[in-house]
């Protein structure tokens, strides 16, 4: 029965023994919600030897906290997680469950709604509630246009949802907050697991770090062609800025996947962030909308990037970026000057 | 070895207009193709058979057009492709859709054992991603997300290089299993002429709901599907900055005036923050 669902549940994922930053967003997101509907919010954490981060949980605005912790869950694994949310989702009957949308999020996400046979709404960037019908509106961009689309599931609990890191905002930890811990056993064996991790390697899997940067320029499909982009190359480096692209640009092979901003690629909240030819479809714009100043360039006048920019230059980039160029190498060589 | 891959038609997203009036998508003229990471995931079926023998089958559902993607296949070297298409099919959501493609893998399967079922990480039209682990978690059997490496293939197990958000994982799991590709796994290979030929006149077998078997259409298409669009909405504006004016000089002036309290943040290569 729907009705016998109650309760927000936010899936805490652990990265390197402390909450991912996206788990924290979802309770500040989850807590407007579960206020919303007058539920209390719990966080799910899976994992070995990890009870010392319930506090941080509860001090993020979790109401309760439900906890296995059992070595098969050291790293995570599709099966033991699975059986994991099963168990505590079939006992406790939340009404909604939040995950972010990681690959390790993703995956356990997918896996539940098969097994609960409930929907799951993918990569979203907002959360409502309807109230009276206590339904989860999860909306994400859709198709390739400037368009978001709102998902329901009416008649299936748990109402599931995937949603972006960087898109929500954790609330301030609050040490003064109190909760519930709820402690859960798992009946199962490493003999029963089909997967077992070898190794995991830390870093080299990623050559570019989009997500710490101060400083992106971002390049887009209004560089013409390769031999175009390398300006954004030249820019980036005269200002130490970290090269991003949108998926046009990383389709058209200027550069590696692991450079798009976007909602396939990195969500990113830089300081400053560049948009240079770059149209400001809402697939891109889900990912960088945040950055602090937002400085486009583009030609075309109408072109909806000018929507999200601090700043707009319209222009021709071949004829703006060397402009660009030769000022910050002017600025950037005063500074040196003057502090000599 | 028998590797089964799961490939979809989709529209190709880059040229897909919406209607600003009615906020509804305008497939007119929209071209389709096949989503790109099947056709990587093809491809490392392809590989793995050159490598250690067997077959490889593709299997997609959709419309009778959707033909297209399994002939594409048979180009980059998959040996038999099926189509499953019916009207009940039709609006599936992503669990309605490991349900009917499940149905069809059990069928094959039955003929032809499957030691492992390939997916893309995501189709391009929805990037959901959930399919593949929905088929895994229907059939029981273990789901690897995000590879973007094969390391080691047995008749018993595999070894894989699973992405994470800063590294990755070296994994063994257990046959039969799936598998969902990542685009950085390999690159497309050009088709043999051979291949070429055979996917002109390629036909796939197509099966209707009724030559699946026992099948539930309470789980099937829109019937089936837990999730509906609600609305769709133009998202909100952001409130914009200002146009800079004037030459590409002026503006880039202007520009760096507003910068200058942000100077700090910027250093040159190779030389000291300022
Ligand atoms: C499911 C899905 C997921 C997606 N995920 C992402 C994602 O993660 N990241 C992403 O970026 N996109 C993503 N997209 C694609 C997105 O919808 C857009 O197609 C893409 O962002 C457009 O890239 P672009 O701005 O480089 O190219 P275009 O849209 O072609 O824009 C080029 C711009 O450059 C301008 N221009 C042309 N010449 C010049 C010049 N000489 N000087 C200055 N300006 C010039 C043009 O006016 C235009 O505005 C996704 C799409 C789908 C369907
Ligand atoms: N209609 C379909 N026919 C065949 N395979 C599909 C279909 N829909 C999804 N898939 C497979 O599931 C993967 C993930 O799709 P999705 O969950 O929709 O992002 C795709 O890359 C395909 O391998």
């Amino acid at each position: 029965m729907i009705e016998d669902h109650r309760g927000i549940w936010v899936f805490a994922e652990v990265v390197d023994g402390s909450i991912a930053g996206v788990s924290l967003e979802l309770l500040g997101a989850g807590r407007e919600l579960a206020d919303k509907l007058e539920t209390p919010l719990a966080a799910v954490l899976l994992g070995h030897e990890v009870r010392q981060l319930t506090d941080p949980l509860i001090h993020h605005g979790a109401d309760e906290v439900y906890v296995i912790d059992a070595p098969i869950l050291r790293d995570y694994r599709t099966e033991p997680y699975l059986a994991g949310m099963g168990k505590l989702a079939r006992m406790h009957l939340p009404e909604i469950i939040l995950y972010g949308a990681t690959p390790n999020g993703k995956d356990i996400a997918s896996a539940v709604a098969t097994d609960l046979k409930t929907g799951l709404t993918a990569d979203c960037t907002m959360l409502d509630v309807d109230v009276d019908k206590r339904l989860l509106e999860a909306s994400r961009p859709a198709f390739g246009g400037n368009i978001m689309a709102t998902i329901l599931c009416k008649k299936h609990r748990p109402q599931m949802a995937t949603v972006r890191p960087k898109v929500m905002k954790a609330l301030k930890p609050d040490s003064s907050r109190k909760g519930t811990v709820i402690e859960e056993r798992l009946d199962m064996k490493e003999a029963d697991i089909r997967t077992k991790v070898l190794e995991i390697v830390k870093g080299p899997g990623k050559s570019v770090n989009l997500e710490d940067a101060d400083v992106i320029v971002c390049g887009g499909k209004g560089m013409g062609d390769e031999q175009g982009f390398q300006l954004i190359h030249q820019f980036a480096e005269t200002i130490g800025a970290t090269v991003g692209g949108t998926r046009d640009a990383v389709e058209a092979g200027w550069l590696s996947h692991d450079h798009q901003v976007g909602q396939t690629g990195e969500t990113v909240t830089p300081k400053i962030y560049f948009a240079i030819g770059v149209s400001g479809a809402i697939q891109h714009t889900v990912g960088m909308k945040n950055s602090e100043i937002i400085i486009a360039v583009n030609n075309d006048p109408e072109a909806p990037i000018f929507d999200v920019a601090t700043y707009g230059i319209v222009g021709d980039a071949r004829e703006i970026l060397p402009v660009l160029i030769d000022a910050f190498d002017e600025l950037l060589k005063e500074e040196v000057v003057s502090h000599a | 070895m028998h590797i089964v891959v799961c490939v979809k038609q989709v529209p190709d997203t880059k040229v897909i207009k919406i209607n600003p009036k009615t906020n509804t998508l305008d497939r007119r003229g929209v071209p389709s193709i096949m989503n790109p990471y099947d056709a990587h995931a093809v491809q490392e079926a392809v590989r793995l058979k050159r490598e250690y023998g067997g077959k490889v089958s593709v299997l997609s559902m959709g419309p009778p057009q959707a033909d297209a993607v399994i002939k594409k296949s048979i180009e980059i070297g998959a040996d038999e492709g099926y189509l499953i298409s019916d009207r009940a099919f039709a609006g599936a959501d992503t669990l309605a859709t490991s349900y009917a493609l499940t149905k069809a893998l059990e069928k094959i399967s039955s003929a032809s054992p499957i030691d492992m079922i390939f997916c893309g990480k995501h189709a391009i039209d929805g990037d959901t991603g959930q399919v593949g682990p929905g088929i895994a978690s229907r059939l029981d059997i273990p789901p690897v997300t995000n590879i973007t490496s094969i390391t080691k293939v047995t008749k018993d197990y595999v070894e894989l290089q699973r992405k994470l958000q800063d590294g990755y994982a070296h994994i063994r799991t257990s046959l039969p299993c799936l598998i969902t590709i990542e685009k950085e796994i390999n690159e497309i290979e050009y088709a043999p002429f051979p291949n070429m030929l055979k996917a002109v006149s390629y036909q796939p077998v197509v099966w209707n709901v009724d030559q699946l078997g026992e099948v539930d259409r309470k789980q099937l298409g829109l019937k089936g599907s837990p999730t509906i669009v609600g609305k769709m909405f133009a998202p909100p504006k952001q409130e914009g900055g200002h146009t800079l004016e004037g030459t590409p000089k002026e503006q880039v002036d202007q520009l760096l005036d507003v910068l200058h309290e942000k100077r700090h943040l910027f250093q040159k290569k190779g030389g000291a923050a300022v």
